[in-house]
């Protein structure tokens, strides 16, 4: 406890601690009770649940005739489901490099003081605004080799131009990664440029007295100190990547033939359509347990970093 | 199974009750194309003169896809729409569950059991009860043709699939797209089913309705997958994830000239303002001449709690049946009403054509379920094969041997 | 450091300026690309847009397609547009924003300023939250709202955009609260003020940074969410998305990509309007202390 505090806190208000401490101390989590039952139940609730059922044959509906890991078995013996996961890996890994470094760079770009930085900001930024299922839409029409950019360029003079990646099915994962990146790239841009404004002045002006180009100002220095923002950005990436399935849906709809599909997709798809909620509930527990596999470094290292203020 | 049995008998006891009143009917459906549309516009306003309150719950995409998670979604909350657009082996796992109500007195009120070819009410029926009304039968192995390009490229309509090859080198040649085709997977499974009907009913009911593995596996089936790889140089290269429709229009622009594609694609067309016999032709899709794979779009009906509700829906199931409004429906559609002996003077050629190949091929055996679209196999087995044919048409490495095991084993898988 | 260098460098500096403001200019017009061609499809008629390339100008301004788009165009076999659908999102967005917000708000305030045995271990378990594919509940989740009898109705997709925002709100408000002092809250707490004076007198003063970040981002998300919207709401209670899916996939005859174009624009339009009004104090909010953490 500081000075100021034990300053304050006279006798009196030691003699009266007791009695308010309680009810101070229910108060937090009266607060917190409406989001603990919700988060009981909706998150944890589910979860269970949906790991219940993947230990059954549940086909249309719900049902609970258990039949062990059959449906794991099956899953990693559909070639759909490996294809998907095997997206996930090249739509994931690339997506979330890509934007980090062209948030990183564009960021860095913007904060030296640009002219009209707001507009060019903003610019970057509103792809964000947009759902994936209009991105989808826009970038179906940009991507379509019979009337998108390869018609464009066809009409420019470039007559052997050839860019028909959506309909190539070793290609067309790519276009997920475009789409996906020209969204939200934008975003980490802003997270970046937010940790630079933050970053201590006086560090960088030292930096440069003692003769640190700017490279290395920047190497060494600021982006060592960026290391937050680079774990929130990730972590959010990593988010919008597991979760992607609006874009897939309406970019792409898992083709050509289930070339682009992803575990989301692949879920949705065995779940609601085909009538084989017992598979696609084991997708979805495979799918939880790469999303703790992020999760959990993350959320340790929260919670450590913490115990050390 | 107790539980439906007491559901199904008490709500037939309130119907008779229940029919004056006005009552509000919500219809789940994804007719969203254009012909789909105007179809089931009939209907609302033949509701809507009875005094009923029609509320459209359309959610359009992907075959149904996002509609039957909004039908499970509300299923499974205790709200279900009065009707919705579900059909094939679907009604009967629905029926499973307990969720439809019971259409008996309004069918026999109708004679539905007279009116109807036994094809149609086997499949309208759940453990022999009414369970749901048809609005017509589609017919799938259909070629549609812009007889223009052909004439441009001197090539004529093919009846076999090599002559369909020959057309399609010439069509080619002349600077046209052969074939307009969208690559989505029910897309793909049509056209494959069409090439698998080519080798014989008997073969594809061992293939898609017996699931005989040595069919499955048998040299015809490798023939099939062949012929159907074959297509894909037909094709532009702009077919990935287009929609049917937008494929029909490339016909009905002169861009392409065939499509292989049930007889929704007629609807287009007549949406259009085109004629046919002039503006476009109808064939049976290669090789397929007098056999039918039938696709029957029909409303179930589920249970609701409100008994204006009830009332408005047996209407509704009364109403699909009435021969105004199978004619009406059909001819927007493109499809055959699911009523025998109706007058046929406002058909066209096609609906003709259509007409006498279901009454010929009800007692040849070349009346045939489809595969493709869910008459045939449960939702299960239809993806699994779905997943297979649209892989194969994809994949460039991928030999037909390959393709056919690996068929074989992904229904086994899915069984 | 002498004259001549001097001169040096600054022709450098002005030449690596130049490169900077052509590199952030060609990367603004990559981001800007996809918005301008559906801005120019939805200006032009459909022949226009078969004969002509993406980035073609139209002949004439032509708003027939957003018009259309607004009131006209059929989702389904209701032809009113996209009109309609608006009112439906806005009800659904502006409680579930606020409400979210709020109890994000306070779960942030108690995390960081009231932690109580196991309050870390909420904190770390709701955190799990942000992350579940939204696939997984669907079916749960309809259960539940049926059970409560908000089936396909409005209240039941606000309280399921609260549920599964509130993860994300939380999230926001605590990484900012904590780096609010602690001694600030201790001491009030000593001179006896309560859990919502402080709250009321010392907390949310200074939180306007993070409120804007979090509204902005709920949102964002709650306008343009797609697959509650489609499994949860009821006929007259579909959202704005819903509606484009339906009309971008209902056509007559041929595609009319201009209408499809202007309805997807018109979704969108609150959205950016949020973005390009409020862009300056998201990055602001930010920076306020956002990211940290």
């Amino acid at each position: 406890m500081n000075n100021n505090a034990a300053k304050a806190g006279s006798g009196a208000t030691q003699a009266g601690r007791p009695a308010r401490l309680s009810l101070a101390d229910w108060m937090p989590k009266i607060v917190m009770a409406p989001t603990a039952v919700a988060a009981i139940v909706c998150i944890y609730g589910y979860m269970i649940w949906t790991a219940v059922l993947s230990f059954t044959n549940s086909r249309m509906l719900p049902t609970y005739n258990f039949v062990g890991l059959d449906q794991y078995e099956r899953l990693f013996m559909n070639d759909r489901w490996l294809v998907a996961l095997s997206n996930l890996g090249v739509f994931g890994g690339l997506f979330i490099l890509t934007c980090l470094f062209l948030g990183v760079m564009l960021a860095i770009f913007l904060d030296q003081k640009i002219r009209a930085e707001g507009a060019i900001r903003t610019i970057y930024l509103y792809p964000m605004a947009i759902s994936f299922i209009v991105t989808g839409t826009a970038w179906k029409w940009l991507l379509n080799p019979t009337n998108g950019i390869e018609k464009m360029m066809i009409e420019l003079g470039f007559e052997d131009f050839r860019f028909n990646w959506l309909s190539d099915p070793d290609m067309v994962v790519y276009c997920l990664v475009i789409a996906a990146v020209w969204q939200a790239s934008g975003f980490v841009m802003a997270l970046f440029l937010a940790g630079l404004r933050g970053v201590d002045s006086e560090m960088i002006k030292a930096a440069q007295l003692d003769g640190a180009s700017i490279f290395t100002t920047y190497r060494r220095i600021i982006l060592p100190s960026l290391k937050p923002v680079f774990f929130s950005a990730l972590v959010i990436l990593s988010h919008i990547a597991i979760k992607s399935f609006d874009l897939v849906a309406a970019l792409t709809n898992g083709g050509p033939g289930y070339s682009s599909d992803l575990p989301a997709n692949f879920m949705y798809a065995h779940a609601f359509t085909r009538s084989q909620i017992g598979l696609g509930a084991a997708s979805a527990m495979v799918m939880l347990g790469c999303v703790l596999a992020i999760l959990i470094p993350y959320l340790y290292s929260e919670l450590r970093g913490e115990r050390h203020e | 199974m107790k539980k439906i049995a007491l559901g199904l008998s008490s709500l037939a006891i309130s119907v008779a009750a229940a029919t004056a009143h006005a009552g509000e009917v919500e219809v789940l459906h994804w007719w969203t194309s254009g012909g789909e549309a105007a179809s089931i516009n009939v209907l609302k306003d033949l509701m809507t003169e009875e005094g009923h309150t029609w509320k459209d719950f359309a959610v359009a995409g992907g075959g149904g896809e996002s509609a039957m998670t909004v039908l499970k979604s509300r299923a499974i909350a205790g709200n279900p729409p009065a009707a919705a657009q579900i059909k094939g082996p679907t009604i009967q796992e629905w029926g499973d569950l307990g969720f439809l109500t019971n259409l008996d007195a309004v069918a026999e009120q109708g004679q539905w059991d007279v009116v109807l070819p036994q094809v149609v009410s086997d499949v309208m029926k759940y453990d022999g009860h009414y369970v749901a009304a048809p609005v017509n039968v589609h017919r799938v192995n259909w070629m549609w043709a812009n007889p223009e390009i052909f004439k441009k490229a001197g090539a004529s309509i093919p009846t076999t699939w090599d002559q369909f090859f020959e057309a399609a080198d010439k069509i080619k040649a002349a600077g046209f797209t052969p074939l307009a085709h969208g690559g989505q997977a029910w897309q793909d499974a049509t056209l494959f089913e069409a090439i698998a009907l080519s080798k014989g009913s008997q073969f594809y009911s061992a293939a898609f309705v017996g699931l005989d593995d040595a069919t499955l596996r048998g040299d015809d089936m490798i023939d099939v997958f062949k012929t159907f790889k074959k297509t894909r140089d037909y094709v532009d290269s702009g077919f990935s994830g287009r929609d049917w429709n937008i494929a029909t229009s490339m016909v009905i622009n002169g861009d392409a000239a065939m499509q292989i594609m049930g007889d929704w694609a007629k609807g287009e067309f007549t949406a259009a303002g085109k004629k046919a016999g002039i503006d476009y032709v109808c064939y049976a899709a290669p090789g397929t001449s007098g056999q039918f794979t039938f696709n029957i779009d029909s409303l179930a009906m589920f249970q609701v709690d409100d008994e204006n509700a009830q009332g408005a829906q047996q209407d509704l199931a009364k109403l699909m049946l009435e021969p105004t409004f199978q004619e009406t429906f059909n001819l927007n559609k493109g499809s055959i009403p699911a009523r025998l002996n109706m007058p046929r003077d406002k058909f066209d050629t096609c609906a003709h054509a259509s007409m006498d190949a279901f009454l010929a091929g009800s007692s040849t055996g070349d009346l045939v379920p489809s595969m493709a679209h869910g008459m045939a196999v449960s939702s299960m087995v239809q993806g699994a094969i779905y997943d297979v044919v649209t892989n194969f048409y994809n994949n460039e490495s991928m030999t037909a041997e390959e393709a056919v095991d690996r068929l074989a084993r992904a229904i086994k898988a899915s069984m | 450091m002498s004259n001549a260098a001097k001169r040096q460098t600054s022709t450098l500096d002005k030449v690596l300026r130049v490169v900077l403001y052509a590199a952030l200019l060609a990367m603004a017009a990559v981001y800007l690309a996809p918005f301008i061609v559906m801005l120019l499809t939805s200006l032009k008629d459909v022949e226009e847009i078969r004969s002509g390339t993406l980035l073609s100008l139209p002949g004439s301004l032509n708003f027939d397609a957003w018009s259309k788009a607004w009131s006209g165009a059929c989702t389904g076999s209701q032809c009113e547009g996209m009109a309609p659908y608006f009112l439906n999102s806005f009800q659904i967005v502006l409680p579930a924003v606020a409400i979210s917000t709020l109890l994000g708000a306070l779960n942030g305030y108690v995390i960081s300023h009231w932690k109580f045995k196991g309050s870390d271990v909420f904190f770390a378990a709701l955190l799990v939250g942000c992350f579940i594919p939204f696939q997984v509940i669907l079916l749960p989740m309809a259960r539940t709202l049926g059970w409560l009898g908000i089936a396909n109705t409005t209240t039941g997709l606000v309280m399921v955009h609260v549920v599964y925002g509130v993860a994300f709100t939380t999230l926001f408000f605590r990484n900012f609260y904590q780096s609010i002092p602690v001694e600030l809250v201790k001491a009030a707490r000593l001179d006896g003020a309560g859990f919502f004076t402080i709250f009321y007198r010392i907390i949310l003063p200074v939180s306007t940074p993070i409120i804007v970040v979090t509204v902005i981002w709920q949102f964002t998300q709650i306008w343009n969410d797609f697959l509650f919207g489609v499994a949860f709401s009821g006929f007259d209670t579909q959202p704005v998305t819903v509606a484009l899916n339906n009309l971008v996939n209902t056509s007559f005859g041929g595609k009319e990509y201009n209408v499809d174009m202007a309805a997807a624009i018109i979704a969108a339009l609150p959205t950016l309007v949020v973005y390009i009004l409020a862009g300056k104090y998201f990055v602001r909010g930010l920076t306020a202390g956002a990211v940290k953490g």
